[in-house]
């Protein structure tokens, strides 16, 4: 009877994650039109969209081979994985033992790579614009997170999100400046893995300057709808990791009732809103920065959670 | 050195060229005048066919204004873009719509003819059959892990057509060839023969944004060829819809170009002005983008006092509210980042292809029609034409910056000085003894706008040509993005903002 109801309460975040993905985008969306004086679409939108695209024809090119078919449900099944082991109201559910940040990285470089390799199968220019662009971000932001996760995994000591989560919810934790560092970078990452301002820009209709866009402009029906899915899941997966990690408070805990539960939804939908409040204030208050300029912001973050884990090395010597 | 005038007045001359005189010229003077264009001594003004002659406007160092006409016979002429390039796409199209052939011309592709129409060259004295398909062979440029990009003509916003063929190295630009004509609409050919009132309509539609300085500069152009002076509060009221015309498409234009860095609150914005801008022209004149409000003769619709009020609450609201959008601009260093040292364009370009607006005041071109020739009531206001060195996306948004504030100072002093009286008078077209031109040179928010054009016995339109300032801007553009990288592109593009239609005619 336990398992199943930890089975049931393992299987609610993972739909529950799939069903927020829009919502949290068309919040996004929402808070950013009303910061420039628009209306702006409902919040809902976003699942319109979605059964809109989903009850297209797909058109394919003529070259289009099976890779560029299959893609797109690879790139959503890894993403849902990954952002379903992340822990959003609860740690220590039945499949958290999966729930690494190792894991996480791997499941994303992959569909990102797979991405990547569909951009450029059709053959053109956008796409291929388009992937060697998300190619050199990704080079310099994979590091950067990896990164993140060694100064993570020194202070909690281990790589396993529930863990690291029950320690900085814990009052040892205390004060710490590689912790610091690791946020920002992990901020700095989130931003351009999403294709977000200042590193991509997903509103824009200028296919020159498109990242993600351009790498699936050739994808259209259930294809998009897949993709665009994938990429509200990353969002919120970031978001979930950065509000785990960092904000633990008033994470439930597998096993401890309904009520604890229930307040770990209610905080994890909170935390969700400010973060998506401070991410439209940013996107509308900065511009989009060259293409080549890139490398310096993820050279930056990559830096600083260089120095975040050198710092805990030092101060562990002393 | 000669003059332009001492050139004009040697051959024979026009009798009824107004204001500006023209001369029938032989192919050494025509030569000569070439060789003053190529050596950088006077600027082409515009470049445009008849079934059997070819004309040139020009400006000399004095800013004297002619034009000179050559007789084609066989339908050749010796070419001006082969020594002043300026000129080759404006030959390219007078030989589509002509068939006129310039002897030695490097680039004889086809321009506005893409091989859809049923005629070749439809406005020869004989048109041909339908021309065999050929495909358009774009310029190359050769070397290692060079990769071609072809963008558009159809684009993912809502944009006119053109094609821009990117050959770049990696996200380094080294070749931009532009293709335009995909919104050729035959204006030239519908003109021909049409009653001055029609004729009036067509010249506003050339190019949507710019309703108001086409139907003036056509306005203008009939009224020189008849002889006619408009009474003054036309005058005045015409200069008052150029300047929110003006003020209208800076304001969109600094807003869009912010949002192609994505800096959406800027659009937004500059956006909200735009639209109190269309609004007040709307409550005064009757028409958001005043269409059809300038008549030759006069103007269509008066200024009512609740319409005069309408626009001095816009002044006020734009005085009050841009100073804080300029700081803002200044102020993003996100944004400065994009926009400074990006898509710089020579000075020595700007000069040699006379390029009108904030393109050529962007890049040290001190010219704007308002002051050169000049015409009423601009002769009787206070105003400064900025001018800046740089040259790059940072310069063009400064000048449509001092160029709104210098509009909105016009503004106020024609709503404090506007005379009373008749708003129009008729035009006594019909009856004359010999065919009469005209023409006329005006600012639209783009740059210069030339009118030439010819009135029949008959009173009705014979040629008029119209050339969109875009026609030395878009090969700038090419120039200017040289070097740059492929996603700076569209910031550049919207920073010149030029024409699709008014080029395509």
């Amino acid at each position: 009877m336990a398992v199943i109801l930890e089975l049931a309460v393992q299987g609610a975040q993972m739909f529950s994650v799939l069903l927020l993905a829009p919502l949290l985008i068309g919040f996004v969306r929402k808070v950013k039109a009303r910061l420039v004086r628009r209306q702006g679409p409902s919040v809902i939108q976003p699942y319109r969209d979605l059964v809109r695209l989903m009850r297209k024809e797909v058109v394919l090119a003529d070259n289009a081979s099976w890779l560029f078919r299959v893609t797109p449900y690879l790139i959503f099944a890894a993403t849902w994985v990954a952002a379903a082991l992340v822990p959003t109201f609860a740690t220590g559910l039945e499949f958290s033992w999966a729930a690494d940040l190792i894991v996480i990285v791997a499941l994303l470089g992959s569909a990102r790579f797979f991405q990547a390799l569909a951009g450029m199968d059709v053959g053109t220019s956008f796409g291929g614009i388009g992937a060697s662009r998300e190619v050199m971000i990704a080079s310099l932001a994979e590091p950067a997170m990896l990164l993140i996760v060694f100064s993570l995994a020194l202070v909690a000591g281990a790589t396993q999100l529930s863990t690291v989560a029950a320690f900085m919810g814990s009052p040892e934790v205390g004060l710490r400046v590689s912790l610091g560092m690791s946020l920002i970078a992990l901020v700095m990452v989130a931003i351009a893995e999403n294709a977000r301002i200042p590193v991509d820009n997903p509103a824009t209709h200028l296919e020159l300057t498109m990242v993600h866009e351009a790498m699936i402009l050739e994808y259209s029906g259930r294809h998009l709808a897949m993709i665009e899915l994938a990429s509200f899941l990353k969002l919120l997966l970031y978001m979930s990791l950065i509000s785990c990690v960092f904000l633990p408070w008033g994470l439930g805990s597998a096993g401890t009732g309904a009520k604890s539960l229930a307040i770990g939804a209610a905080a994890y939908l909170g935390k969700l809103a400010v973060l998506a409040i401070l991410l439209a204030v940013f996107e509308t208050a900065v511009a989009k920065m060259r293409v080549f300029r890139v490398p310096d912001f993820l050279g930056a973050a990559l830096m600083l959670a260089l120095l975040g884990t050198l710092l805990l090395f030092v101060s562990r010597s002393l | 050195m000669p003059a332009l005038a001492d050139l004009i007045e040697a051959d024979r001359q026009v009798e009824h060229h107004a204001p500006w005189p023209r001369a029938v010229v032989a192919p050494k003077l025509w030569n000569l005048a070439v060789e003053q264009l190529a050596n950088g001594r006077w600027n082409l003004l515009g470049l445009w066919g008849e079934p059997d002659k070819v004309h040139m406007a020009l400006l000399d160092e004095a800013l004297d204004i002619g034009v000179i006409s050559l007789d084609c016979r066989g339908g050749r002429y010796p070419s001006v873009g082969q020594h002043h390039p300026p000129a080759l796409r404006l030959e390219r199209a007078a030989a589509d719509l002509f068939g006129l052939a310039p002897q030695g011309l490097p680039d004889t592709r086809r321009w506005l003819d893409h091989g859809q129409w049923d005629v070749s060259h439809p406005l020869a004295a004989r048109p041909g059959g339908p021309p065999a398909a050929a495909s358009y062979r774009f310029l190359v440029a050769e070397g290692e892990s060079l990769h071609q990009i072809a963008v558009g003509p159809v684009h993912a916003g809502i944009i006119e057509p053109g094609h821009f063929r990117f050959t770049a190295g990696g996200e380094t630009v080294v070749r931009l060839e532009e293709r335009l004509g995909y919104v050729h609409k035959g204006i030239e050919g519908l003109m021909a023969g049409a009653a001055i009132d029609r004729a009036a309509k067509l010249a506003g539609r050339t190019s949507g944004d710019s309703t108001v300085a086409y139907s003036l500069a056509f306005a203008r152009a009939v009224e020189a060829a008849l002889g006619v002076t408009p009474p003054p509060r036309a005058t005045w009221l015409r200069a008052l819809m150029a300047e929110l015309e003006r003020l209208a498409n800076h304001l969109g234009d600094i807003g869009a170009i912010c949002n192609d860095a994505a800096f959406a609150i800027m659009h937004a914005h500059c956006g909200v002005l735009r639209e109190r801008a269309l609004r007040a022209a709307d409550a005064a004149f009757g028409h958001r983008l005043m269409r059809d409000r300038i008549l030759p003769g006069g103007t269509a619709s008066d200024l009512n006092e609740a319409g005069a009020d309408a626009i001095r609450s816009l002044v006020a609201e734009i005085r009050r509210r841009f100073p804080h959008l300029v700081e803002l601009y200044d102020n993003t260093a996100s944004l400065q980042d994009r926009t400074v040292a990006t898509g710089r364009l020579k000075v020595e370009l700007a000069r040699q292809y006379a390029a009108g607006g904030y393109v050529g005041r962007a890049s040290g071109r001190d010219f704007d029609a308002r002051r050169t020739p000049g015409y009423a009531p601009y002769d009787q206001l206070t105003f400064d034409v900025p001018v800046l060195q740089e040259g790059d996306v940072n310069a063009r948004v400064w000048i449509r910056v001092r160029e709104v504030e210098q509009s909105l100072s016009l503004v106020e002093q024609i709503l404090g000085r506007l005379p009373a009286g008749p708003i129009h008078i008729d035009l006594a077209v019909a009856g004359s003894a010999a065919p009469r031109e005209g023409m006329a040179l005006v600012e639209g928010f783009r740059g210069d706008i030339l009118a030439w054009l010819r009135i029949g016995e008959d009173g009705t339109i014979e040629r008029c040509h119209l050339r969109d300032p875009s026609w030395f801007q878009w090969p700038l553009l090419e120039a200017a993005i040289e070097g740059n990288i492929v996603a700076d592109f569209p910031l550049c593009n919207k920073s010149f903002n030029c024409s699709y239609s008014g080029h395509d005619l």
